[in-house]
């Protein structure tokens, strides 16, 4: 009860920005059944949104498949991060939780296992609830594509609205925001200068490595 | 698209995504990371969500360049507003669509 409890604020979150991909990737071409299928087996917004806009313009697999790989290496941080509150728990169920590790569950599941009164159960129901949801929503939204006329709604703004709320999430204090802005300063700078999707690993790595330095030097008062 | 390059791409997409979710939980758990690393993992998702962000609120184009006068950018105001004033995930995601909706109206 507590993982459907805690999955409600996404799942409020998943409903718009799935109907919005649902309807996007309609209007790409994809059948509902073939939205549900890339939301079943893929599961990241963020890349879903990408693979959509690449199919559409017409590019190859190849290039797809490694953005998508290159924009959820993301994850990686996440997953080694969850792990820190893990280590007892057998592997096949630590399979089945990585699955559903997105920047959304993980911002609820990391701080709530920070709070000590969270376990893998738990997270688990979470991340399925917001799986079954997503899958839904963007089900739903490939029905409804059709109908809704080009940029109705704002719908093409959901997904930026569910990063600004989640980075407020993270802002627990003046390391954080000092980390969310250089990051954000350098992933534009290389933005500009690189095309393609690098810049945000590469800004966002930059910015943590520095800040790790700060905190260090200025001690642990410097967390908030 | 055909059927079977739309199956490849999203099987693709599925192994290349499911990867780094799951070694780091497969491999890690069983040892203890060191202090520094640890604090390193706890500003990632800070730092990740701005560099998701920014670009997509500062940038246009293809090749990209800087401009400050998206919609997107304008609408990001007030939906941050909300965000910091409710911390409600589902509420900021209909405000910035509903903003945004109504500058794309004026």
């Amino acid at each position: 009860m507590p993982g459907l409890a805690a999955s409600w604020p996404i799942c409020l979150g998943y409903i718009p920005i799935g109907i919005a991909f649902g309807v996007l990737a309609g209007k790409a071409g994809l059948t509902p059944f073939e939205i549900g299928l890339m939301s079943v087996v893929v599961f990241a917004g963020s890349a879903q949104f990408i693979a959509v806009s690449m199919i559409a313009s017409g590019t190859g697999a190849t290039a797809i498949i490694a953005t998508a790989f290159i924009v959820n290496l993301r994850h990686l941080l996440m997953s080694s991060a969850l792990a820190v509150f893990l280590k007892p728990e057998k592997r096949r169920k630590l399979s089945l939780f990585a699955y559903g590790v997105t920047d959304e569950s993980f911002a609820i599941n990391y701080s709530r296992f920070k709070t000590g009164k969270w376990n893998l159960n738990q997270a688990l129901v979470l991340n399925h609830t917001a799986n079954l949801v997503w899958v839904g929503s963007t089900v739903a939204g490939g029905f409804s594509g059709a109908l809704i006329p080009d940029g109705a709604f704002g719908i093409d703004y959901a997904l930026i609205a569910m990063f600004i709320c989640l980075l407020v999430f993270q802002l627990r204090g003046r390391i954080y925001i000092i980390t969310a802005v250089m990051a954000g300063i350098f992933a534009v700078i290389f933005a500009l200068i690189i095309p393609g999707n690098l810049h945000v690993i590469i800004g966002s790595v930059l910015a943590v490595t520095i800040c790790v330095f700060i905190k260090t030097e200025s001690g642990e008062n410097s967390d908030g | 698209m055909a059927e079977y390059d739309y199956l490849i791409i999203v099987l693709g997409m599925g192994f290349v995504t499911y990867l780094p979710r799951w070694a780091p939980l497969f491999f890690l758990s069983r040892r203890s990371l060191p202090q520094w690393f640890i604090r390193w993992l706890d500003l990632i998702p800070a730092a990740i969500l701005s560099a998701l962000l920014m670009p997509a609120l500062l940038t246009n184009g293809e090749p990209r360049h800087l401009d400050l006068l998206k919609p997107e950018l304008l609408a990001a105001v007030p939906t941050l507003l909300f965000a910091l004033k409710t911390k409600s995930l589902g509420g900021t995601v209909i405000v910035g669509m509903l903003v945004f909706w109504l500058l794309a109206q004026i």
